[in-house]
């Protein structure tokens, strides 16, 4: 299994907002493992999977210059389960953007179900960690989502 | 947008309740946001996206919270006391602080209690008027 918990984005408007959809399977081990009997995507994963949406976003923004890391949950509110044979889209918008970190809204969907409101901050580590050096590659960035993103520029929607 | 003092109190309350998920009677003007209420450095940022938000003005947040500047800088940390220069540029960068006690033992742990409510309400006052 690989962390990655979008698998394509659908709408992609740089700087303002991206919507990115995930088939949640039975075959993904993580749905077996929060209850038993009861296959479902927990709610940390979606969070995770607006992290990496907004991530994106936010990292495309900068040209994907910033090392961008999730540093904050502000908000997240959970009205439905999720569970195998779901679609979920995961619509991220920017909030505020500066030099050393970033604020999007956004939601999860599930047909015209809202399933999830999560509100997240990500910040820029170069920026902000005075005198620490990281490595030169970006780690955030790796090959598989330049995969996703690689997709959405063939087929045309991102703007 | 001219505002009451108590009407910016408000405002910057209902923030810190949302950035720091505080209770409403802990927010006082003298609270301090680090010991007080458990601002970390990601929470600075958080408050000046939503006080920008909130009155509708574009903050530098080395101008609410200027402390990393002045922290780099050699000539005004030392032995871990901030050095007379250090402090009047802390002075001038942060006019709507008050730096009565911090000024009679300047140690560098101390900084944080500098930032309280208080001083992000004076900050939001004089931009706004």
């Amino acid at each position: 299994m690989r962390w990655i918990w979008i698998d394509k984005f659908i709408e992609f408007e740089s700087g303002k907002r991206a919507v990115a959809l995930k088939n949640v399977t039975m075959a993904e081990d993580h749905v077996h493992d929060h209850f038993p009997h009861f296959p479902m995507m927990p709610e940390a994963l979606m969070v995770e999977a607006m992290a990496q949406t907004a991530g994106i976003l936010v990292g495309q923004a900068n040209g994907f210059k910033e090392k961008v890391i999730l540093a904050k949950i502000r908000n997240a509110i959970f009205n439905h389960y999720v569970v195998p044979g779901d679609t979920i889209l995961i619509e991220a918008e920017i909030e505020s953007i500066a030099n050393e970190a970033a604020s999007t809204t956004g939601k999860i969907t599930c047909g015209e179900k809202l399933i999830a409101e999560i509100s997240l901050m990500f910040s820029h580590i170069d920026q902000n960690i005075a005198g620490k050096k990281f490595p030169e590659e970006n780690f955030v960035m790796t090959d598989l989502f330049e995969i996703v993103l690689r997709d959405l520029a063939m087929s045309g929607r991102a703007k | 947008m001219a505002m009451s003092r108590d009407e910016i109190f408000q405002e910057v309350k209902e923030v810190l309740i949302d950035a720091l998920g505080v209770d409403d009677d802990e927010v006082t003007s003298d609270a301090t946001l680090m010991g007080d209420l458990g601002a970390e450095s990601i929470d600075f940022l958080d408050i000046v996206f939503r006080l920008e938000k909130a009155f509708e003005v574009k903050i530098a947040r080395e101008e609410l919270f200027p402390i990393e500047n002045i922290m780099s800088n050699q000539d005004f940390v030392k032995d871990g006391k901030l050095t007379k220069a250090g402090l009047a540029e802390m002075k001038e960068k942060m006019p709507h602080t008050d730096f009565a006690s911090f000024e009679k033992d300047p140690d560098i742990n101390k900084l944080g209690d500098l930032f309280t409510v208080d001083s992000i309400v004076n900050y939001v006052e004089t931009k706004l008027n």
